[in-house]
């Protein structure tokens, strides 16, 4: 029971984008068709919980017991871009046709503060290795759904009468901002 | 290009927030008082210059194929230095800026100008430009977390300059109110080069 409010909490009560703010430079530069977006959303869940559960481990195995927590940073971007690399390559080889899908999208996760900031928070908030889990395929569903509703809500506000300089990015924070006044009606939801 | 512009490109014509709006995730999210938004600029102005620094000195042996991977280890090693130091001599600025710290090795404005400028200019330019950048940066976190401080709190710097009177707007403080205050700034920041390139014409 415990496990579901988690993921419910990192799902949507802190929507890792309007409540976190984290990896929302992905979030404002390719949801722009609902497509792409859903696509960069399943690219995103399959790298986040991987790499939660590899810094997990490597945190638990190797850092702790050797006292090298402060490098904690350096090798836990290390552990995300080889890893990001890592899957480009066995997809590439191995399925093809998810490779086509997600292909142009695994690059850019390298630099998605969302990686590195749920691997981060997982080892601050003390969570055990089942929760760890949880809370990195709830934040990162979130990510997911933010992103899909971002991109149908953009179809509609590119094709609007905007003043010349609301154009572009700022339009696209004002929304994120309206969006993120719904998502903060889910706040001190508890189940 | 003389170093003066270097630096005056960076604060003003290609500020990394209100011109090419790049490393937006710490921006929107600590900017909810104006002491953490001084903190972060200053973070992301030291790592910026430093990261600059060292990889235009070692671009000569940084072999092309593995300049990513080669300018993230430095990045993050400038990150991890400023991460201890916050937290031995400003722990409580370190706290409130919490994960957003370490998360400074994803900034994508850092990448970036590794890249682009680092990689291919020497050594004092590239300082010049780090430090340019940076203090964009700053200036742009600044802007935003004073008018979200004082909206949502009435103060500045902790002290109050509103009169009792006035009812803080929760709202600035909150999520919607950083990204609907950015969207405003940068939407005003628009306006005005607009209008500069209009007379201009």
């Amino acid at each position: 029971m415990e496990l579901v409010s988690l993921f419910i909490t990192s799902f949507i009560v802190n929507n890792i984008i309007f409540s976190q703010f984290l990896g929302t430079c992905p979030f404002l530069g390719v949801s722009k068709k609902i497509d792409t977006a859903a696509g960069m959303g399943i690219a995103v869940i399959f790298v986040i919980t991987l790499a939660s559960i590899i810094t997990f481990i490597v945190q638990k195995a190797i850092l702790v017991p050797m006292e090298l927590e402060y490098l904690q940073t350096i090798v836990f971007i290390l552990i995300i871009a080889a890893l990001v690399q890592f899957v480009e390559m066995f997809l590439k080889k191995s399925a093809p046709g998810l490779y086509q899908a997600l292909g142009i999208y695994l690059p850019l996760i390298t630099t998605n503060c969302a990686v590195l900031g749920v691997a981060i928070n997982n080892i601050k908030f003390d969570y055990t290795f089942i929760e760890s889990i949880v809370y990195s395929v709830g934040t990162s569903a979130g990510f997911m759904l933010a992103i899909v509703l971002f991109a149908g809500v953009r179809d509609k506000v590119d094709n609007a009468d905007l003043p010349e300089s609301l154009k572009g990015s700022a339009i696209s924070l004002i929304t994120a901002g309206l969006m993120s006044v719904a998502f903060l009606g889910f706040s001190g939801l508890k189940l | 290009m003389s170093k003066f512009d270097i630096f005056k490109n960076g604060v003003t014509k290609e500020n990394p927030i209100l011109a090419q709006q790049v490393g937006m995730c710490a921006t929107l999210a600590i900017t909810t008082s104006l002491i953490n938004g001084v903190g972060m600029g200053v973070a992301v102005i030291a790592v910026l210059t430093g990261s600059n620094i060292v990889i235009s000195a070692l671009r000569k042996f940084i072999p092309d194929e593995v300049r990513i991977p080669a300018f993230v280890i430095i990045i993050a090693a400038f990150t991890t230095i400023i991460d201890l130091v916050m937290h031995a001599y400003t722990f409580e600025l370190y706290q409130a800026l919490g994960v957003f710290i370490p998360l400074i090795v994803v900034n994508c404005i850092i990448l970036a100008r590794a890249e682009a400028f680092a990689f291919s200019n020497g050594v004092l330019d590239s300082a010049i430009d780090g430090l340019g950048m940076g203090v964009g940066y700053l200036v742009a976190m600044i802007l935003l977390s004073s008018i979200r401080e004082i909206l949502g709190n009435g103060t500045i710097l902790g002290f109050s300059i509103l009169p009792e009177s006035y009812e803080p707007m929760m709202m600035a403080v909150q999520p919607p109110g950083a990204f609907i205050l950015l969207g405003l700034l940068i939407g005003l920041v628009n306006y005005l080069s607009n209008r500069k390139n209009r007379k201009k014409a």
